[in-house]
C-alpha cells in the first residue's frame, strides 16, 4: 500500500502522535467534510432498528439512508437531497447506536439544513410553518406580555382550526400554557442571586421553555442549587437551537448559538460553570454546537456544560445529602419516568431513579427505552402526528400498567406527549430534589409564587 | 467527587452484561455498575449460546457432538482453558437461570443443530425458543416462506441448501408478499412492530389485522407439512404472541431461521439481559464511552491488597460530549468486545487496547497479522489481551497489568470464534467468571 493510500484515520486514540503525513489527494474542503465518518459505515443497520420513526412508518427510509448514504450520493452533482430528511425527528438515537462512530446526527443536520437552504419554498406554508415552530421564542414573549389572552386564543377550537388549515399545525394538541410571570421576570424581581460565592458559582441556561412555561422548574434548579451553596448567575440567553436544528434552518439556529456561546463563553471566564435543566438544551451545547459552529470558544463552552443533576452528583454529594429524606404529598409517592432521548444519548438514562432511590418514600419507575414519539416540533405537524402517537404507544402502554401517580422527565416537549398519551400530571426531577432537599413548604408552592 | 461504586463493568454486550450479573449475584450487597459506549455488538448476533462448535484444531471433522468433551483438548490460553471447564458449565446454568422460558436446549449437554438463513447448520448449546420447532435434527417436513422485500432470506435457495446439506426432511421455500409493507428497504423492526401490535392492512382480501393477513397469504403455499420457518422478524416484544397466533391460524408449528444483521433474536437477548440487570440492581450508563484511568497511590494500593506488586486502578474517566466524570470502584472487569466491537483496535504499526493499554500478543511485522488463504488460520482472529486463571490481562512479562481489572468475552485473545464458533460461550463463561470474582472481592 502506497502512503499516498493511507486510508483516512478513523478517530483511533494514540493516532494523533503518528509522524504520518498524509499527501493530498482530495482538493482542499470548502464546506464540512465528513467523508471519514461515512467512509467508517460498514453498513450494520444498528442505527436502523433504533430509529423510532422507521419502526412506525416504512415511508421512512431510516438513519443509515439519510446520512451516510444520502452523503454519498451527494457527491454526485445531479443528486439533490432526499425530500424524507425532513420527517427524521431528530431524536439523535442513531448517534448512540452506531458501533462504528459514524456521526449520524450531524449528517442529518447538515443535509436537512441544505434540503432547507436550497430546495424548499420560501413562501411555501411548510417553511412558514417550520419557521414559526422553530422560532417558537420569537413567539414566547409576546404571549407572555398578555400570557392571558394569549392562552385563551391559543386555547379556542377556532384557533386550533385554522392552525391545522391554514399552518398544518395539529389540532389534536393543547398549546403550551404561558405564565402570567416568567422565570426571568420572577428572578429580577427576587433581586437575582441570593448567595454570593466565587468558589462555586454556576451560570443557568434556562432555556425558553421553562422560561415562559414551567418556571416551576426554573425556580425549583435556583433553590436546589442554593442550598448547596452555589451562587447562580442567570446570563443573558438565546434558543438554544434545537427546534432550529430539526427544522433545518441553521442559520437561526448559528445566530442563537453565537448570542449563547459569547455569554456562556464570558460566564466562564467569571469563574462559572454551565448547567441546564433541559436534556434538549444541554445535548445542543455539548454536541451540536461543536459539530456544527466554530465561533471562538465553541468547544471551551460545550466542555464545560453539564446537566443540572449530573453537577450536583459530580461536585457535590448528593446522594448521601438526599439519604434518609423524605417528601410530604402523595403527589410525589410514586413516578412513571421516561428518560428522554437526548438524555439517553448523554449517558444520563439511569440517572433520575438512581438519585431519586435515596429519598424515602419515593419509587420512581422507569417505563423503557421507547422514544415518546414528540421530538420537539416534530409532533406539532400535522402530517407527523399520527406518528409521532405511534412512536408514543410503547411508552403510553408501559406508563399506564405503571404503578404511580405521577409522571417524571426532564425533557419539556416529552412532558407533553406524556400528558398527552396518557393523562399524567408531569414533573421535572429537579422539582422532586427541591421538594427533598429545600422542604414541602416550596414543594407544595412549586406551581405558586414563592421564593 | 466521583461517582462510586463497587464493582465497574465496561462494556455492555452478552459478556459484560453476564459479569455484571455475575457480580450482582455473588455478592447482593455491593453496588454494580454497567458502563457501556455504543449499542452492543448483540444487535448483529444471531441470538444463538454456542460454546464450540468445531474443535480449533481439527474443523474438517465437522460440527462437534458434545462440546464439553473437546474443552479439556483446548491449547493453554484459550479462555476455556482459563477457566476451567467446570466454569463453563456454571457459566451455562447461570445463563438458564436468566434466560428462563426464553431459551431451549438445557435438556441435554449435545449441540443443537439451527438452520441458518443460509441454509447452513450451525451447532449450537441454547436456543431461542423462536427457532425451537426448526430443528435440523428434526425429520418433520418444512416450508421456509420468504419476503418479496427483505432479500437477507431467500427460502427457495435455504431450502434447497438444507436439503443439499443432508437435512432428514424434506424442505421447501416460497416467496410471499409481506402484508403491510409496500417498501423494498423496510426495516427488520418496521415488519416485527406490524406484527407486535397487529396493525391494520389492506390486502386482496381487504382490511385484516397484520398476522391474520400473514398467515392468509402463507395458507395458500402450504401443503402438508407441519412446521413452517419465516425469517427472524416475527415481533419483538410480544413475540410469542404473534408466534403462537400464526401457529393456530396455519394449524402448523411456526419458527424462526436466525437473520444476519440487524437480527431480531440478538435484540431481544439483549432486552432481556437489560431487564434482568434492573432486576438486579444494577445501575446502567450507556452512550458515553470510558477514555482513560488513574493508579492509586502506592499507599493505597499497599492498604487494599497488601500491596501485590501491580498497580491498582483508582478510577476511570467517562466522557460526556466533552465533560470529563470520574467512575470510581474497588474492581473493574473490562469486557469492550474484540476488533469489531472495538475494545481492541489497531493502525499500522500496532495492535492496542484503547482503554488502559493493556498488552496485545502480536507479530511486531503487520504482514505477519494475516494469512493468504481468507479462510485459512487468521492470526487476527486470535488477536486480544492474554489473561492469568482470574482472567486478569498480563503485560509483556506475564504479570497481572493491574491487580483490581479482569477481562472477559472477545477482548480476549486466544481463540478464533468465528471458525470454532465460541463466541457467546467464551463470553458467558468469561464473563460469568470475572464478575463473579470481581464481585467477591469487592464483597471483603
Amino acid at each position: 500500500m502506497s502512503d499516498a493510500e493511507q486510508p483516512t484515520d478513523d478517530h483511533v486514540p494514540g493516532a494523533e502522535e503518528e509522524e504520518f503525513e498524509p499527501i493530498q489527494v482530495f482538493p482542499e474542503a470548502e464546506e464540512m467534510d465528513l467523508r471519514p465518518g461515512a467512509d467508517n459505515c460498514y453498513k450494520c443497520s444498528t442505527c436502523d432498528t433504533n430509529c423510532p420513526v422507521a419502526e412506525v412508518d416504512d415511508e421512512f427510509p431510516g438513519p443509515k439512508f439519510q446520512g451516510p448514504e444520502q452523503w454519498r450520493l451527494k457527491r454526485q452533482d445531479d443528486h439533490d437531497v432526499d425530500d424524507s430528511v425532513m420527517k427524521c425527528s431528530n431524536c439523535m438515537r442513531c448517534d448512540s447506536a452506531c458501533p462504528s462512530e459514524v456521526p449520524l446526527s450531524q449528517m442529518h443536520n447538515t443535509a436537512r439544513g441544505e434540503y432547507v437552504e436550497e430546495q424548499m419554498e420560501k413562501f411555501s406554508r411548510e417553511y412558514l410553518r417550520n419557521r414559526i415552530l422553530a422560532n417558537y421564542r420569537r413567539l414566547a414573549p409576546l404571549a407572555a406580555a398578555f400570557p392571558r389572552t394569549a392562552n385563551f386564543v391559543m386555547g379556542l377550537s377556532v384557533t386550533k382550526w385554522m392552525g391545522e388549515k391554514l399552518l398544518g399545525i395539529t389540532s389534536e394538541r393543547e398549546f403550551p400554557e404561558f405564565v402570567t410571570e416568567t422565570f426571568r421576570e420572577w428572578w429580577t424581581k427576587r433581586g437575582g442571586a441570593k448567595v454570593e460565592n466565587p468558589d462555586k458559582r454556576i451560570a443557568y441556561f434556562h432555556g425558553c421553555y421553562s422560561n415562559y412555561n414551567t418556571p416551576e422548574v426554573a425556580k425549583a434548579l435556583v433553590r436546589v442549587y442554593e442550598h448547596f451553596g452555589y451562587e447562580i448567575m442567570v446570563p443573558d440567553q438565546s434558543c438554544s437551537g434545537t427546534p432550529m436544528f430539526a427544522n433545518g434552518m441553521l442559520e437561526d439556529a448559528r445566530r442563537a448559538a453565537e448570542t449563547n456561546v459569547r455569554e456562556l463563553a464570558a460566564a466562564l471566564e467569571d469563574g462559572a460553570d454551565i448547567v441546564a435543566s433541559c436534556s434538549s438544551c444541554s445535548m445542543s451545547l455539548r454536541q451540536e454546537y461543536p459539530e456544527l459552529f466554530d465561533f471562538e470558544n465553541t468547544e471551551t463552552v460545550a466542555e464545560n456544560t453539564w446537566d443540572a443533576v449530573e453537577y450536583l452528583r459530580v461536585h457535590e454529594d448528593l446522594e448521601s445529602e438526599l439519604e434518609g429524606r423524605s417528601v410530604e404529598g402523595d403527589e410525589f409517592d410514586d413516578f412513571a419516568y421516561h428518560a428522554p432521548c437526548h438524555s439517553r444519548n448523554q449517558g444520563l438514562d439511569g440517572q433520575t431513579i438512581e438519585v431519586l432511590s435515596m429519598i424515602d418514600g419515593i419509587e420512581a419507575h422507569d417505563v423503557g427505552d421507547s422514544c415518546s414519539g414528540i421530538s420537539g416540533t416534530y409532533g406539532w405537524k400535522e402530517e407527523n402526528y399520527e406518528t409521532s402517537m405511534k412512536i408514543g404507544e410503547e411508552m403510553f402502554e408501559h406508563m399506564d400498567a405503571a404503578d404511580a401517580q405521577t409522571g417524571l422527565t426532564e425533557c419539556p416537549t416529552c412532558s407533553m406527549q406524556m400528558e398527552h398519551g396518557t393523562g399524567y400530571e408531569i414533573k421535572h426531577t429537579l422539582e422532586v430534589l427541591e421538594a427533598a432537599l429545600v422542604g414541602s413548604g416550596s414543594a407544595a408552592g412549586g406551581r405558586r409564587e414563592a421564593g | 467527587m466521583a461517582i462510586e461504586d463497587d464493582v465497574l463493568v465496561i462494556g455492555g454486550g452478552l459478556a459484560g452484561a453476564t459479569a455484571a450479573l455475575a457480580a450482582a449475584d455473588a455478592a447482593p450487597d455491593v453496588r454494580v455498575r454497567l458502563v457501556t459506549y455504543k449499542q452492543s455488538t448483540l444487535r448483529h448476533a444471531s441470538g444463538l449460546i454456542d460454546i464450540l462448535g468445531y474443535a480449533p484444531d481439527s474443523p474438517e471433522e465437522g460440527p462437534l457432538v458434545d462440546p464439553f468433551d473437546a474443552l479439556s483438548d483446548l491449547p493453554e490460553g484459550h479462555p476455556y482453558e482459563r477457566v476451567g471447564s467446570e466454569a463453563v458449565r456454571e457459566a451455562l446454568a447461570f445463563f438458564d437461570d436468566v434466560a428462563g422460558d426464553a431459551y431451549a436446549g438445557d435438556h441435554t449437554d449435545a449441540n443443537a443443530l439451527v438452520p441458518t438463513h443460509g441454509g447452513t447448520v450451525k451447532p449450537t448449546a441454547r436456543y431461542p425458543v423462536s427457532t425451537a420447532d426448526g430443528l435440523a435434527s428434526d425429520d418433520r417436513d418444512a416450508l421456509l416462506v420468504g419476503f418479496e422485500t427483505l432479500p437477507d432470506f431467500e427460502a427457495p435457495l435455504a431450502a434447497a441448501h438444507l436439503e443439499a446439506a443432508g437435512a432428514p426432511f424434506s424442505a421447501r421455500g416460497a416467496t410471499i408478499p409481506f402484508p403491510g409493507i409496500v417498501r423494498d428497504d423496510a426495516k427488520v423492526t418496521r415488519y416485527a412492530h406490524l406484527l407486535d401490535q397487529d396493525e391494520t392492512v389492506t390486502t386482496g382480501a381487504g382490511e385484516t389485522g397484520a398476522r391474520e393477513a400473514l398467515a392468509t397469504t402463507v395458507a395458500e403455499r402450504l401443503a402438508d407439512e407441519s412446521r413452517v420457518g419465516f425469517p427472524a422478524v416475527l415481533g419483538d416484544e410480544h413475540a410469542a404472541e404473534v408466534r403462537a397466533d400464526l401457529a393456530d391460524a396455519l394449524g402448523a408449528d411456526v419458527f424462526e431461521v436466525p437473520m444476519g444483521p440487524p437480527s431480531l433474536p440478538g435484540m431481544r437477548l439483549e432486552d432481556l439481559l437489560y431487564d434482568a440487570l434492573e432486576d438486579a440492581g444494577v445501575r446502567v450508563t450507556s452512550g458515553v464511552p470510558v477514555i482513560d484511568y488513574e493508579t492509586a497511590t502506592e499507599a493505597d494500593a499497599v492498604a487494599a491488597d497488601g500491596g501485590s506488586g501491580a498497580d491498582r486502578i483508582d478510577r476511570v474517566v467517562v466522557d460526556r460530549n466533552g465533560t470529563e466524570i470520574p467512575h470510581c470502584a474497588d474492581q473493574y472487569v473490562l469486557a469492550t468486545g474484540g476488533l469489531v466491537g472495538k475494545g481492541v483496535r489497531s493502525e499500522r504499526e500496532q495492535v492496542f487496547e484503547p482503554i488502559f493499554d493493556c498488552h496485545v500478543p502480536h507479530a511486531a511485522d503487520r504482514y505477519d497479522w494475516f494469512v493468504d488463504d481468507v479462510f485459512g488460520e487468521q492470526p487476527y482472529a486470535r488477536f486480544g489481551l492474554a489473561s492469568d486463571r482470574d482472567l486478569r490481562p498480563l503485560d509483556a512479562g506475564d504479570e497481572p497489568e493491574f491487580a483490581n481489572l479482569r477481562a472477559a468475552g472477545a477482548v480476549l485473545g486466544g481463540y478464533d470464534f468465528a471458525a470454532e464458533k465460541s463466541g457467546a460461550g467464551v463470553s458467558l463463561a468469561t464473563g460469568y467468571v470475572a464478575g463473579t470474582r470481581a464481585g467477591e472481592e469487592a464483597d471483603r
